[in-house]
């Protein structure tokens, strides 16, 4: 079926609620409203009030409720409105649900997953527009995946709903509904912790992932150059071995993210390339990224996250030396 | 869960609207009783003694004493150098053990200073001397009974919630409960669980003990609320406000309020009770509390209570209390021995519980790691030298 990014976390919920009773989603008006983005549309007509729940404006208990809804042997997936509401219950995810299963040596486990859109460009206000992706991967025992297509998005969210561990599930809202493929019916699942190869080619690596695909897409194809485009997918784990590969093969490099620059997913990015694959380099590294600073407002906010003449600026400043 | 009364939101209705004048909801207004059995006396209302037979009464004392002796000795193997911290229940023996004797082994129980639980649920004194250890068994060991201790105070409360929240999916005839202190119900952390719980109708029973501090901040110095128990209130929730150093007081009530939880309402208990000791042995209390305020309630010992009231009713003379001291510290010696017995553990046991499958980059570090271990020796003397906080 041809379906958008929202359209496949719809999917993706209903196929896994059908498939397995433990699945139990709520989130601030996810029930009765389908959620802001409709992307938990319907599941209440389906699934009923018991699986399908509004809960009250309440970040630290939806997260921390769904650590212990897992522990108790329940499959939550727990909806955060918006990523810039994360923050208070980053405790949660950081004292309680990425390490129950270290603490308890695998006796207690939390197999939940957060969802939220994240990124800038969609103009609005403070708060909806954060990506901060690189953060939420320097906590250990929680895994964060970033889907960039539809179908993706489908088979990634399934493998998170599954996984064993506690899945933060990043949704590229900026692209939410302005692509559009074909989805696989039924189940579908993609593995986590394995990049996609988006695009083969000689002369320089580009890595992206989410919202920051198309642009790259849009900009390698601008620059008319032969690169290979990596989409990251999921940025912890992370799948340095293709990275790698593709880098030995280029030598040169790319990565374009929207977060903050410093202490960025890219400076771990290149400092795994640097460990493994040195002396294949023929120019410094390059970083397309969102700078150091709170996402501007949306008067401004364009100015923050990478579009294609950055990137492909960044790019040429790779190929030049 | 539940349905809504209707779905018209109508402005307020005219009648009780105040006379025309702005009246305020006070806590002034609310009269906030404390259960209290037997009183510090030791007199009692006999039609009060909840019903319990003799050997469950003679059960509450030993299992008092068994969380005070070993309190006792676990200040005395840290003061040796054998632990690395620990905090004392001295003085809330009652409000842990009259709590904790409600609870069944589906329960679930989240626990603040409280470690005697552990063991009524089945977790041995070797469990909990590892986890005072900093070894991981420990809370392994809790985990097989459903149980925790909660390190980041107020943090669990969700969590609570949440196992209850799984209760309430499979309509299990279980309850789960988070021990609290006074200091956690300021977290935010605990108002979002409390209010979850009760917006939801979830089996979640909240037991808190007021020991008063919080480290080093009394009571009223955390809160403008006279008591913790009206706090739930806010929340929908009702409360009981108990003497924490009663614990036939305490059982009755928590017992009351299980009850009632398992019907689907969660239920806030305030245990007003006392920590004798330290906050943990790193702790120096004198520092911000007299020892007049300490005397007091040493006066008021919980242990010394129960045993007028086991005189009135004719069942001390069923206790030889230095034969159950005796055999409480031959169990702590006993599992003293095991744990240290325990062997090293490998490094690599830091890496491996944290996913059920070990990622390629924790794989990598691991072997580095190891390889490093390997080749420099000297790491595991400079570890065993190095001066220890």
């Amino acid at each position: 079926m041809q379906a958008t990014i929202v359209q496949a976390v719809n999917d993706a919920l209903h196929t896994e609620m059908g498939r397995d009773d433990r699945v139990v989603v709520f989130g601030e008006d996810v029930a009765e409203s389908g959620g802001v983005f409709r992307a938990t549309d319907e599941l209440l007509e389906e699934f009923g009030s018991k699986r399908v729940v509004d809960t009250p404006l309440s970040e630290i208990a939806i997260v921390g409720g769904a650590a212990g809804m897992a522990m108790y042997g329940y499959r939550p997936v727990a909806e955060i409105q918006f990523s810039g509401f994360l923050p208070p219950a980053f405790d949660q995810l950081v004292t309680n649900a990425s390490r129950i299963r270290w603490r308890t040596r695998g006796e207690l486990s939390a197999p939940m997953v957060v969802r939220m859109p994240y990124g800038a460009g969609v103009r609005a206000l403070e708060h909806h527009s954060e990506s901060l992706e690189g953060a939420y991967a320097h906590i250990p025992g929680l895994q964060v995946v970033v889907p960039s297509t539809p179908a993706d998005t489908k088979g990634l969210l399934t493998a998170a709903i599954r996984d064993p561990d506690p899945v933060l599930f990043m949704e590229p809202k900026r692209i939410y509904r302005s692509i559009r493929e074909e989805v696989p019916e039924g189940e579908h699942e993609v593995p986590i912790g394995e990049a996609a190869v988006r695009r083969e080619g000689e002369d320089v690596t580009v890595v992206a992932w989410g919202s920051m695909m198309p642009p790259t897409l849009e900009a390698v194809e601008e620059g008319g150059v032969d690169a290979e485009v990596i989409d990251l997918r999921s940025i912890s784990p992370m799948d340095t071995e293709t990275v790698v590969e593709s880098v030995k093969k280029t030598g040169r490099c790319v990565v374009a993210h929207e977060g903050p620059r410093t202490l960025g997913v890219g400076s771990e990015i290149v400092a795994r390339i640097n460990d493994e694959a040195l002396m294949y380099l023929e120019a410094p590294i390059e970083r397309v990224t969102g700078f150091d600073t709170p996402v501007p407002l949306l008067s401004m906010e364009d100015f923050y996250f990478p579009h294609p003449p950055r990137i492909l600026d960044g790019i040429e400043a790779a190929l030049a030396d | 869960m539940s349905d809504r009364e209707s779905d018209i939101r109508a402005p307020p209705a005219t009648g009780d609207d105040g006379g025309g004048e702005v009246r305020y909801l006070s806590q002034s207004d609310l009269s906030v009783p404390t259960h209290q059995i037997v009183a510090p006396d030791g007199s009692y209302d006999e039609r009060a003694v909840p019903d319990l037979d003799d050997e469950e009464f003679l059960d509450l004392y030993r299992w008092m004493v068994t969380d005070r002796v070993f309190s006792r000795r676990m200040v005395n193997i840290q003061r040796r150098g054998e632990l690395g911290t620990f905090g004392s229940t001295r003085g809330q023996e009652a409000s842990i053990i009259g709590s904790a004797f409600t609870l069944r082994p589906d329960d679930w129980l989240y626990v603040g200073r409280a470690w005697t639980p552990m063991f009524m649920r089945g977790a041995s004194m070797k469990d909990m001397i590892l986890f005072w250890r900093g070894i991981e068994e420990g809370q392994e060991a809790f985990a097989k009974h459903n149980s925790q201790i909660a390190i980041s105070i107020g943090s669990h409360l969700p969590l609570v919630a949440g196992i209850a929240w799984g209760m309430h999916l499979d309509d299990a005839d279980a309850v789960a409960t988070a021990y609290l202190g006074d200091g956690a119900t300021s977290t935010g952390a605990a108002h979002e669980g409390i209010n979850l719980a009760g917006s939801l109708g979830l089996p979640a029973l909240f037991f808190c003990q007021n020991n008063q501090y919080a480290i080093s901040m009394p009571y009223e110095r955390q809160s403008g609320a006279n008591t913790i128990a009206q706090k739930a209130l806010a929340y929908g929730i009702d409360a009981i406000r108990v003497d924490g150093q009663d614990v036939l007081a305490v059982y009755d009530a928590v017992q009351s309020a299980r009850e009632r939880v398992t019907e689907g309402e969660p239920v806030f208990v305030e245990s007003v009770t006392y920590r004798l000791d330290a906050h943990t042995t790193s702790d120096d209390p004198t520092r911000y509390r007299s020892d007049e305020e300490v005397e007091h309630w040493e006066a008021h010992d919980p242990i010394e209570r129960y045993r007028q009231f086991l005189k009135s009713e004719g069942l001390w003379s069923e206790i030889d209390h230095d034969a159950v001291v005796e055999e409480i510290d031959a169990e702590f010696d006993e599992a003293l021995a095991a744990a240290n017995e325990m062997e090293e553990r490998a490094v690599s046991e830091m890496f491996t519980y944290l996913y059920d499958e070990l990622p390629p980059e924790l794989a990598r570090q691991l072997a580095e790691f190891e390889d490093l271990l390997e080749r420099r020796p000297e790491m595991y003397d400079y570890i065993e030298h190095r001066p220890k906080g």
